[in-house]
């Protein structure tokens, strides 16, 4: 038992030592290792799948260095005959190539085999139905993600409230093209397929925002379609989907009253919800509660006062080719659009 | 000469074949060519423009992304860019140059025949090729290029949601070029089993042919899958057919099924005639025979068969049964075995012979060291779990860059040092050629090694830009740096070779003692390639100096000289013992005529003229007439 143990011991020590080594070599790379990476890992799923790449590096390291010796060898040699007691017999030199060329790698290649895709792959396939305590609902659009909670009116868009150290079944839709939902330190990625919903856990071991965006090429503004999951303590998140739930706060100061006037009378209304007026449109993101997010346009821009009115302005210049076209406004008009929006909270 | 002319009687032999085999002069000699070796030369000067037009379009990629944010291109410009480097380095530079100039210039040679075994198909496949990469640049030039990947996903490609030309250029233009690429498989798969000198029996031919014969049965099987995709693609797109649409009882997953069906053995198409090459210029560069070498010829023909079953470790991410995914990560890394063998016997086979490390061994090096690195990462993409973390990230774009590029481009410069002098008759600088490798060598270590950490770092591949904020700066501009660096180092491959052609002293037949037949003769090769078909008693014909004095006593006697007209023999597939003597047709404008009726008919069916693209197809049956009324007559 205790052999075991103590061989258990040893091979965390040494990933906890691979793991040092390539914190330490990214951090001599760049300059700050995380935000969304498959090595800043906080869940169980994204932590095996590093660890799987930190054998299979530590593995493939020492074929490569056996490789760069083996030709080290034949360059010390060049012009002479090479090692002439191996090359001498054609069935010594076949049966080094035997050895080395299949059954040294049929043994590598059987080990990767079974960890990575009976013991690894246990972890992180789609959760087993019944072992999550919540679903939530997250379809890809061009370009922008939209969540909803089932049981709840809440619904959001990029911006993902999960209730940490829960597992949460996550199902992934499309609502167009295929895209593909990616928080690398969260758990790997899953496409989004018109027709074939998939599923995947999201867990978070603690508190934090974790940056994710879509993975399959999905057209113009690929690139732009970012996404972050946000774990908090399960009160605040019952109290946000609470929240999130409720229709919007109506407008309270003079310049808000103008600015819904001229989202219900202008085309945006026709793309965008809010729920508690007559805006029910279905191809832009709700915008119900927008004022209380961090960013717009999919983790484009943050969202703040100026950048909301640039936005409203010239959608097409924050972020070219997006669905959302420029209409006609006047500056006081934006000015009321804008602070109109961002008291939705 | 290459074989020695000792007596009047060969020297009149030698005359006639020359007479025989001349083609027109000037350029409607090469506008009607036949000839497999001008074929090869226009091929890679096509190929080499296509690669040029990739490579623009690779550094315009990565001058965008060399800082985050930046608007070097606007991302519809970005997204068109990305898709046309790949669709030019798939379609219209890796597979042209490898099979289209470097198997069309040499396979004839090494297996001692005086052509392909149809010519005229040979010189179709070419004008196709040309016209086809003409037709999917003209999209381009028209500010309709394709923009939803060279892999094209449906729905993305769907009318609905890239409602221009872009993804029609692409499809028929695909559609197109794979008619030269299956009409050149063909034909080297009849020249292989047919034309082999008498002597050369299935376990005496060249590696390099054996890799040709993998590649283009992969061909064969492997782009009618792509052809199918295609064409439902169009019928979806202009017809209003419902293959790939889910809402209408068709499903966008077909088009991924189809395309890995066909993109997977892609990769080993792409990848074999390097191996080919590598083990053309290892025997002759170490002087001595391949290591294990049945077990070489089994693997390159096993890398092919098994390449068909792996397609779906492309789709790890899209949620396919469990079943059906350990399925195929097993065998995509049954598939990692063949190709160990073959690199272990490259080793030994340097670490065991007396290697010389000039230009070409140096390339064939570097295409060990990147090939051990790309199928490291290969392998890792067989972990399921680690597959759909990466896949789709920038570590994907390194894994494959090390084997497309490091793996299937090296050999192939490695081959245009080492059949330089055959080619032109002279030989290049070897201080230029080195310097030339390792300026490439860093290159592409400092292009695409860094990759692997940005996907880690999680960076996505296909975008136009990064924020700033993501730390993924350094990386990129270290990339941008390095692809310059490989840049630089192409060019003075150019630059040497150049110099060479026009100032080089004279290679002489045989300048680097090879093993193969092509050797054989002189620098450049006739018209006929060789005065005397070739006697061959092992793999390794120019190393049995028995067999090459045999020639020479040959040609005097007139013995398989075949002076009296356009032919060549034919052998058994097996044994390869005489079996009859082939009437070649010679030079004709045919090819040339039905690729052009062939591009009318694609250009009217992208235009939606129906009616004006079956003009175009009568117009290419009557061509096809016309060419049958010229056959040659069966000789005897």
């Amino acid at each position: 038992m205790t052999g075991r143990a103590d061989r258990c011991e040893n091979r965390r020590s040494v990933i906890a030592a691979l793991r040092i080594l390539g914190v330490v070599a990214c951090a001599v790379l760049i300059a700050g290792c995380g935000r969304q990476s498959t090595l800043d890992t906080h869940s169980q799923p994204a932590r095996e799948i590093a660890d799987l790449w930190w054998w299979m590096l530590a593995a493939a390291a020492l074929v490569l260095a056996g490789v760069l010796a083996l030709l080290f060898v034949g360059w010390r040699q060049r012009d002479r005959p090479g090692l002439t007691m191996l090359g001498g017999l054609a069935e010594h030199t076949t049966a080094l190539v035997v050895a080395f060329g299949v059954c040294v790698p049929l043994l590598a290649l059987v080990a990767v085999f079974v960890v990575a895709n009976f013991s690894v792959a246990g972890v992180t396939e789609a959760p087993a139905q019944g072992s999550t305590s919540m679903t939530i609902d997250i379809t890809g659009r061009q370009w922008f993600w939209e969540v909803r909670y089932p049981g709840s009116r809440a619904i959001t868009a990029n911006e993902i409230h999960i209730p940490v150290r829960t597992r949460v079944n996550a199902v992934l839709r499309s609502g167009d093209v295929i895209h593909s939902f990616w928080v690398p330190s969260l758990n790997r990625k899953a496409d989004m397929i018109p027709g074939h919903p998939n599923r995947i856990l999201l867990y978070a071991d603690e508190p934090g925002v974790y940056r994710g965006q879509c993975a399959e090429f999905c057209g113009t503004q690929h690139a732009n379609m970012a996404t972050t999951v946000i774990a908090e303590s399960p009160a605040r998140f019952a109290a946000w989907v609470a929240r999130e739930a409720e229709p919007r706060s109506a407008p309270q100061t003079p310049l808000q009253q103008a600015g819904e006037r001229v989202f219900l009378g202008s085309s945006c209304a026709s793309c965008h919800t809010i729920a508690g007026t007559a805006a029910r449109g279905t191809i832009g993101p709700d915008l119900t509660h927008v004022g209380s997010r961090r960013t717009l346009a999919a983790l484009t821009i943050p969202n703040t006062a100026a950048q909301m009115r640039n936005w409203i302005a010239h959608p097409q210049r924050v972020k070219p080719g997006n669905r959302m076209p420029a209409i006609r406004l006047s500056d006081r008009e934006v000015d009321a659009l804008a602070g109109y929006l961002e008291g939705l909270r | 000469m290459a074989t020695a002319v000792a007596t009047p009687e060969a020297r009149a032999r030698v005359d006639r074949l020359e007479r025989i085999w001349t083609e027109r002069p000037g350029l409607v000699g090469w506008l009607t060519t036949t000839d497999h070796k001008r074929i090869g030369l226009m091929y890679l000067f096509a190929a080499s423009a296509f690669f040029l037009a990739g490579g623009i379009e690779a550094l315009l990629v990565r001058t965008q992304l060399a800082a985050p944010e930046q608007g070097v291109l606007s991302p519809q410009a970005y997204n068109q860019v990305f898709t046309m480097h790949g669709i030019t380095m798939v379609f219209l530079f890796v597979i042209p140059i490898s099979t289209g100039a470097f198997g069309n210039y040499l396979l004839p040679l090494m297996i001692g025949a005086r052509d392909m075994a149809f010519p005229r198909l040979n010189a179709l496949s070419f004008w196709i090729f040309v016209a086809s990469g003409v037709f999917i640049y003209a999209g381009l030039a028209v500010g309709q290029a394709p923009d939803a990947g060279w892999f094209d996903y449906v729905p993305l490609a769907s009318k609905q949601f890239s409602p221009g030309m872009g993804i029609d250029f692409y499809a028929l233009g695909l559609i197109f070029v794979t008619i030269s690429t299956t009409a050149g498989a063909v034909n080297f798969i009849v020249t292989i089993f047919k034309l082999r000198a008498p002597g050369m029996s299935l376990n005496r031919m060249p590696l390099f042919c054996y890799a040709f014969l993998a590649v283009s049965g992969a061909i064969v099987f492997a782009l009618p899958a792509l052809t199918v995709a295609l064409v439902l693609l169009e019928l979806d797109r202009q017809l209003g057919f419902h293959f790939y649409d889910i809402a209408q009882g068709g499903d966008p997953l077909l088009w991924q099924h189809l395309f890995w069906i066909f993109g997977h053995p892609e990769v080993y198409i792409i990848i074999l005639p390097a191996f080919g090459i590598a083990t053309s210029i290892i025997p002759t560069f170490t002087r001595r025979r391949m290591v294990a070498f049945p077990l070489v010829a089994l693997a390159e023909i096993l890398v092919a068969f098994i390449g068909f079953g792996v397609w779906v470790h492309h789709m790890f991410a899209v949620g396919l049964p469990t079943i059906v995914t350990i399925y195929f990560a097993a065998a995509s890394l049954i598939i990692v075995i063949p190709s160990a063998i073959q690199l272990f016997a490259w080793m030994t086979t340097i670490v065991t012979g007396t290697p010389r490390f000039s230009t070409p061994l140096l390339w064939i090096v570097g295409f060990i060291v990147f090939f051990i690195i790309g199928g490291l990462t290969g392998i890792m993409f067989a972990a399921i779990p680690f597959d759909q973390q990466l896949t789709d990230s920038y570590f994907v774009v390194a894994h494959f860059h090390f084997v497309i590029f490091g793996a299937a481009v090296f050999p192939l410069l490695g081959g245009l040092y080492y059949w330089f002098p055959k080619v032109t008759g002279r030989m290049y600088d070897e201080r230029w050629g080195k310097a030339s490798f390792w300026v490439t060598f860093a290159g592409t270590l400092l292009t695409f090694f860094p990759m692997h950490v940005l996907g880690l770092l999680g960076m996505p591949r296909r975008d136009y830009t990064y924020h700033a904020g993501l730390g993924w700066g350094a990386l990129n501009l270290m990339e941008t740096i390095g692809s310059y660096v490989l840049t630089a180092g192409l060019l003075i491959v150019v630059a040497t070779l150049v110099a060479g052609l026009r100032r080089g002293r004279p290679a002489g037949d045989d300048p680097w003692g090879g093993d193969t037949l092509e050797w054989a003769t002189s620098s450049p090769p006739p018209a006929y390639n060789f005065a005397v078909i070739p006697k061959v008693s092992s793999a390794y014909a120019m190393w049995d100096r028995k067999d090459r004095e045999e020639d020479a006593r040959k040609l005097d006697r007139g013995e398989l000289v075949l002076d009296r007209g356009h032919e060549t023999p034919a052998s058994t597939v097996l044994d390869a013992e005489l079996d009859e003597i082939l009437a070649m047709p010679s030079s004709s404008w045919a090819p040339l005529l039905l690729a052009l009726a062939l591009a009318g008919v694609f250009a009217m069916l992208l235009l939606g003229h129906v009616v004006t693209a079956g003009a175009f197809g009568g117009l290419a049956a009557l061509v096809l007439f016309a060419w049958h009324t010229h056959e040659p007559q069966v000789a005897r």
